[in-house]
């Protein structure tokens, strides 16, 4: 009460301020802030956890009361069923490790080949000019759409199926490594040529590991866009794989099998996409500060 | 003191940029001539050519006109004969403050141990102790200054150029880094050309003051600025430095309104 006094005989001498700050709180509106309370984690985990159960249960139920036909959709307890014999049979491990081994190899060779290639556009202005709509050609075509043509350069073994990954990793790559080029600060380089620095130096000391980060950014993409050639690898032409195993399991109305597939796939992505994200999140301690 | 031959000379040394027909002079014709061991300031408003005239003498952009000597010799163009420390600080984020101070000698074909083993006593001796291994995100923004210059003064140049080095800076850190700056000026007598937009700055730290005019860039006034060395923060209250502080106001004031008419 007293403040309040003080402040309006301090006030005396602008009359105005007092009845325009009076007519302001008469319509201001008192509303909180709105706190967003996060559940308990046990909370949270046992309603992801209740919404699998239901949907399995649901589905099972609607199977078994006919209400869907089995023969499209299958059902989870046959799936359990086929994927026990789906890995006690000897090829599960083999689809696994070739499907791998074509995603990663893919991987590598994209990330690393377009990485190289962004960065060569940093070398000369009048080349990246050149390349510009070479590349952006190569972006737009829907390189999924070459797969058969790649298969019959490459033949039905494993190296289509990397070559496949690795041309749609390798547009991406090539396209992030080039703006992380452009990105480069000019007054960064300003310095680095007032201390008298060689094209190579500026090239090793401050575009590379500049670049550096762009390239960490794209490998989470990448490892997602390399599994999708391999598999379409797969089911173009293919004697091994999860992606002819989901096609051979289609084709024979086995439907079990392709949902068998289709999780292992899953999971195989997922441990991939994990894995990748280790990796991104190290290399981005260790080098971006 | 008989006049010893100059470090660093300007002839003539002019810029025009032609940008869509239409002339635009950046700098007049200008000639400048920096004795050994000096601290020279540049004042000016923006648009004054003090940049264009910094990447002429670093060798970053070519004049229309003129040379740059030092001790004589024709540089004009050449990369890496001076220091030379922007704006902004510039480091490496991706490298460690002792390994950022190294860069320069690094660059200059020095191996990083030894490199690394010049900087760190500098290091140690100019504030930045207990931070060599850290990384610049951790410094504040007058850390990062020092490592900036010392990086600059670690390529033994002769000459250095400092572009506004605390314009960015809070007025005490400001205030710091100039008696910071003066003692290492005092520690490695380098010749120093300095510009900045700040004229106490300038009066506190020069020993010579060279105010430009824009529209078209030029230098309109030199003066040398003969307070005692080494000098404390005490001096901006004495008359001499406050009627040179108000000369060279008065100066970049007329400087304006000659270019508004």
């Amino acid at each position: 009460m007293n403040a309040k006094s003080s402040f309006i005989d301090s006030a005396t001498a602008l009359p105005d301020l007092k009845t325009t700050t009076g007519s302001i709180t008469r319509r201001r509106l008192a509303r909180r802030l709105p706190v967003r309370r996060i559940w308990p984690t046990w909370v949270l985990l046992s309603a992801q956890f209740g919404i699998l159960v239901a949907f399995v249960g649901l589905w099972e139920l609607a199977a078994a009361t006919k209400f869907i036909d089995v023969f499209f959709w299958s059902k989870p307890s046959s799936i359990a069923s086929t994927m026990v014999i789906f890995f006690s049979e000897g090829n599960a491990i083999t689809d696994i490790v070739y499907t791998f081994c074509s995603t990663i190899m893919g991987f590598i060779l994209g990330t690393t080949l377009g990485a190289v290639l962004g960065m060569s556009f940093w070398w000369s202005r009048n080349y990246a000019l050149i390349m510009q709509p070479y590349i952006i050609c190569l972006e737009s075509i829907p390189k999924l759409a070459l797969a058969p043509l790649i298969i019959l350069v490459f033949g039905m073994g494993l190296a289509s199926k990397v070559a496949i990954a690795t041309a749609l990793t390798l547009v991406v790559s090539t396209l992030t490594a080039y703006s992380g080029v452009q990105a480069v600060d000019r007054d960064q380089e300003k310095l680095f040529y007032s201390l008298g620095a060689s094209r190579w130096q500026v090239f090793t000391k401050l575009v590379a590991p500049s670049c550096i980060p762009w390239i960490i950014s794209i490998l989470r993409v990448n490892i997602g866009l390399a599994l999708t050639g391999s598999i379409v690898g797969e089911f173009v032409a293919s004697q091994y794989g999860l992606g002819r195993t989901i096609l051979y399991a289609g084709q024979t109305y086995e439907i079990a099998l392709v949902w068998v597939a289709v999780l292992v796939l899953s999971a195989l992505s997922m441990v991939m996409y994990v894995a990748v994200s280790w990796l991104e999140r190290h290399l981005q301690k260790g080098i971006v500060r | 003191m008989s006049a010893p031959a100059p470090k660093l000379v300007l002839e003539n040394l002019s810029m025009v940029f032609h940008t869509g027909g239409k002339e635009f002079v950046a700098l007049e014709p200008c000639d400048l001539a920096v004795p050994t061991g000096k601290f020279i300031s540049l004042i000016g408003p923006s648009g004054c050519g003090k940049s264009t005239l910094f990447n002429i003498i670093a060798g970053l952009q070519a004049p229309t006109t003129g040379r740059v000597l030092i001790d004589g010799q024709d540089f004009t163009g050449y990369i890496g004969q001076v220091g030379y420390m922007l704006q902004k600080d510039l480091l490496l984020p991706w490298r460690t403050v002792l390994d950022n101070v190294a860069l320069g000698m690094e660059i200059s074909g020095v191996p990083i141990k030894e490199a690394r083993a010049r900087a760190l006593p500098l290091i140690i001796k100019y504030g930045l102790s207990g931070f060599e291994h850290q990384y610049p995100s951790s410094l504040s923004g007058g850390m990062r200054q020092r490592a900036a210059l010392l990086r600059t003064l670690l390529v033994e140049r002769d000459v250095v150029l400092l572009d506004e080095p605390f314009g960015a800076l809070d007025a005490q850190t400001k205030s710091q880094m100039q008696e910071w700056l003066l003692q290492i000026f005092a520690d490695f007598g380098r010749t120093v050309i300095f510009v900045t937009h700040d004229v106490e700055e300038a009066v506190f730290l020069s020993d010579e003051i060279h105010v430009m005019a824009s529209r078209p860039g030029r230098i309109i006034e030199t003066l040398p600025v003969d307070l005692p060395r080494p000098r404390d923060r005490a001096i901006v209250s004495t008359p001499r430095f406050v009627a040179m502080k108000k000369y060279c106001l008065d100066l970049l004031h007329l400087g304006e309104q000659q270019a508004a008419a």
